[in-house]
């Protein structure tokens, strides 16, 4: 867990009261929408088709219970019960009124919360592993760093008006779980010949209209230079970036139009200027941020408890356990992944019941601790083996155990035209249909490791152009056709996904995806070929021909 | 369904409203010929042309602090006289998402 400052508790009380104020002057008519708007947008607050949506940052996805329990308390007082976990570490609510936003604000403020950076062109929360601090094999526990970058870039001006949003993520691991390689900057912690820490430094990741993988443009930026090599990034976007053209103000046009030497280059010169000024991090400061970060007093307990070897036998316990816990650093632990998605429900939503429920089975089995993962789905980094089978019968009482992590069912979906104001198409709908089809738990395990993503339109919130099979929802003549991309991944060896054919109507994506399945299954060469290493050894003329060869 | 909220020039094929969300709650609400907002359809102002749409919009973009964000959006007219959302877009906008909530009780 990470304790804030009193400096952070100041700034957060002042903002919500400020808001406060700005919401009277709003209402009044005192402030005119062209006026408040992007005060509004400062504060998280967006308007979606049927209400305000409020945007909340969980900051590298580590909650609190007493968190959670905020959070479950806005979705009741203040909206309808329920919020929607999104691919960036935030939560949204989509029923919020004007009005009530500032209680909403004050009321997650007295546990930490706020809604800063989830929006506008700045700086947005630095996303981070879910598993950080807790994964096997990790080179440091990534949240410091990411708390570093917050601390700094937070409210600092000039992270505050850049051309366009602009996106950080970390990871520590070899398997990156943060999707950096989709992120204007992603950095990578590691070690180098000497044992000291620092980042490869990657840019001009993206989706959208234009997607680009991110590029390494530094090998090695050492830790403590860590700051003045984003500022320095940050500046020659600033010189360079296209303030006039939306669609080309993303750092990731300029990285593809200057090309990456070039680049590179000039992040090196303007780095060089200063790499030895203030923003050279003092050991003492990582130390102070380091020593905010607390990790529960693990028993040494053994790696293959009682419980745990008995409750091997239940084919239903073997399901979830297989498919949603992984390995602790510590032994005789567990890091236990929650689905937000069950058979026929919208990915990514939980309700305030839920919410308080997991609150409290987090306090019972996972030190108080709640994280939120980029796939939509919540995790309890800190479980104990034995407590597994009692853990997995509370879940599934709520459920909250469907036993799809990472198969075909978890699907990443963005609120698309359900919700969403920029929309062409639904989204949700969409995974809903895919859930109840491949719902037989036997078929989605023999199929294995397949991610399905689903955007409304092409600013691509649902990351389409990275899933393994991906979704896009257009507009043709006034009527929803989505087309479909396959191939993409977002991991470690990130790629676009590759376009199928023409697009297909509404009522037919779901007979479309199960064509490509069923390619898949009879094309791989044994069962643990996945998906996309068939589609990377026969290249999308296969799927194609099986799914345009009947329609 | 094309975002309108990029609307630019005003070119209406067919009956259309005024529409927009209101202020204080964000709620879907429609311009009236009574010049306010209802959260009817049935009670909003239609227009037929260009001139009356522009200058319906006019007056609805001139009441700020009733709604924001307010474009014209086409309808189409039953045989009783009933107004319908002429899209797609429209219709989740005044029928709701078309997915179960999971709060739904
Ligand atoms: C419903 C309200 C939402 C609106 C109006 C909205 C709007 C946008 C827009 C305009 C962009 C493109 C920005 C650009 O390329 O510069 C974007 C990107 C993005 N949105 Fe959303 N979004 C919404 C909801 C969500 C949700 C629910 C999620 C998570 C599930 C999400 C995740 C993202 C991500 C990850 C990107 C970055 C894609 C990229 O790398 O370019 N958004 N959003
Ligand atoms: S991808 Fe498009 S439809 Fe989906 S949430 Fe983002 S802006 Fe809305």
């Amino acid at each position: 867990m990470y304790a804030y400052d009193e400096i952070d508790r100041t700034l957060v009380n002042e903002r919500v009261s400020e808001f406060r104020d700005q919401v009277k002057r709003r209402l009044s008519g005192e402030l005119t929408e062209d006026e408040f708007k992007i005060l509004r947008l400062q504060n998280g607050v967006y308007l979606q088709l049927h209400a305000y949506m409020f945007r909340v940052a969980i900051p590298y996805g580590t909650l609190a219970t007493n968190q959670l329990r905020a959070l479950a308390h806005v979705a009741r007082k203040y909206d309808r019960g329920y919020g929607h976990f999104t691919t960036r570490q935030n939560i949204q609510f989509n029923w919020i009124k004007l009005a009530e936003l500032p209680d909403a604000l004050e009321d997650l403020a007295k546990v930490g919360i706020h809604a800063m950076q989830t929006s506008g062109n700045n700086m947005r929360n630095v996303t981070s592993d879910q598993w950080a601090g807790v994964a096997p094999g990790e080179i440091e526990d990534p949240r410091i760093w990411s708390e570093l970058i917050r601390q700094h870039t937070t409210l600092h001006p000039e992270f505050s008006f850049l051309p366009r949003k602009f996106k950080i993520a970390i990871t520590a691991s070899d398997h990156d779980r943060a999707a950096i390689k989709i992120h204007d900057i992603g950095l990578r912690l590691i070690k180098n010949e000497k044992g000291e820490t620092g980042f490869e430094v990657l840019v001009g990741g993206g989706l959208g209209r234009t997607p680009f993988i991110a590029k390494t443009i530094k090998h090695f930026v050492h830790g403590r230079d860590i700051l003045s090599y984003i500022e320095a990034i940050l500046r020659v976007y600033n010189q360079y970036g296209r303030r006039d053209n939306i669609y080309k103000a993303r750092i990731k046009i300029l990285v593809h139009e200057l090309g990456i030497e070039k680049f590179s280059r000039e992040v090196e010169d303007e780095w060089q200027h200063i790499r030895n000024s203030s923003l050279q991090i003092d050991d003492e400061v990582i130390e102070d941020i380091r020593s905010r970060f607390t990790y529960p007093a693990y028993e040494k307990l053994p790696h293959m408890p009682d419980e745990l070897r008995q409750a091997a036998a239940d084919p239903d316990f073997e399901a979830w356990r297989k498919n949603s816990v992984a390995p602790h650093k510590v032994q005789g632990y567990s890091i236990v992944t929650i689905s937000l998605k069950p058979v026929g429900g919208p990915p990514g939503d939980a309700t305030a019941e839920q919410m308080d429920a997991l609150a409290d089975l987090a306090d019972k089995y996972s030190f108080g601790e709640i994280r939120v993962g980029h796939e939509q789905n919540l995790a309890l980094p800190h479980v104990a083996k034995r407590d597994l089978p009692a853990l997995w019968k509370a879940l599934d009482k709520l459920g909250l155990a469907t036993p799809n992590v990472n198969l075909i069912t978890d699907i990443i979906a963005c609120p698309g035209l359900d919700y969403c104001s920029l929309a062409n198409a639904r989204s949700i709908p969409i995974a809903q249909e895919l859930t109840r089809r491949f719902a037989n738990h036997e078929l989605a395990n023999l199929i294995g490791r397949l991610h399905i993503n689903i955007s409304g339109c092409i600013n691509a919130c649902g990351h389409h152009h990275v899933g393994h099979i991906g979704i896009l929802g257009v507009e043709k003549n006034g009527e929803e056709v989505y087309q479909i991309t396959i191939g993409g991944r977002a991991d470690e060896n990130a790629a676009l996904g590759t376009l199928i054919g023409p697009g297909v109507k509404f009522d037919e994506v779901a007979d479309v995806v199960e064509d490509v399945v069923e390619a898949y299954l009879a094309l791989r060469e044994r069962p643990e070929e996945l998906f996309m290493d068939t589609v990377k050894r026969l290249g999308v003329e296969p799927f194609k021909e099986r799914v345009y060869a009947t329609r | 369904m094309t975002s309108p909220l990029e609307q630019k020039k005003i070119k209406i094929a067919g009956p259309s409203v005024v529409t927009a969300n209101r202020t204080w709650d964000g709620i879907v609400v429609y311009r009236t010929a009574a010049k306010g907002w209802s959260a009817e359809l049935s009670e909003a102002a239609i227009v037929r042309n260009s001139d009356e749409a522009k200058a319906l919009l006019a007056e609805a973009v001139a009441d700020d602090v009733g709604a924001i964000g307010p474009y014209i959006a086409p309808v189409q007219i039953g045989e009783d006289g009933k107004i319908l959302p002429g899209n797609l877009r429209e219709q989740i906008r005044r029928t709701g998402i078309t997915i179960g909530q999971p709060a739904q009780v």
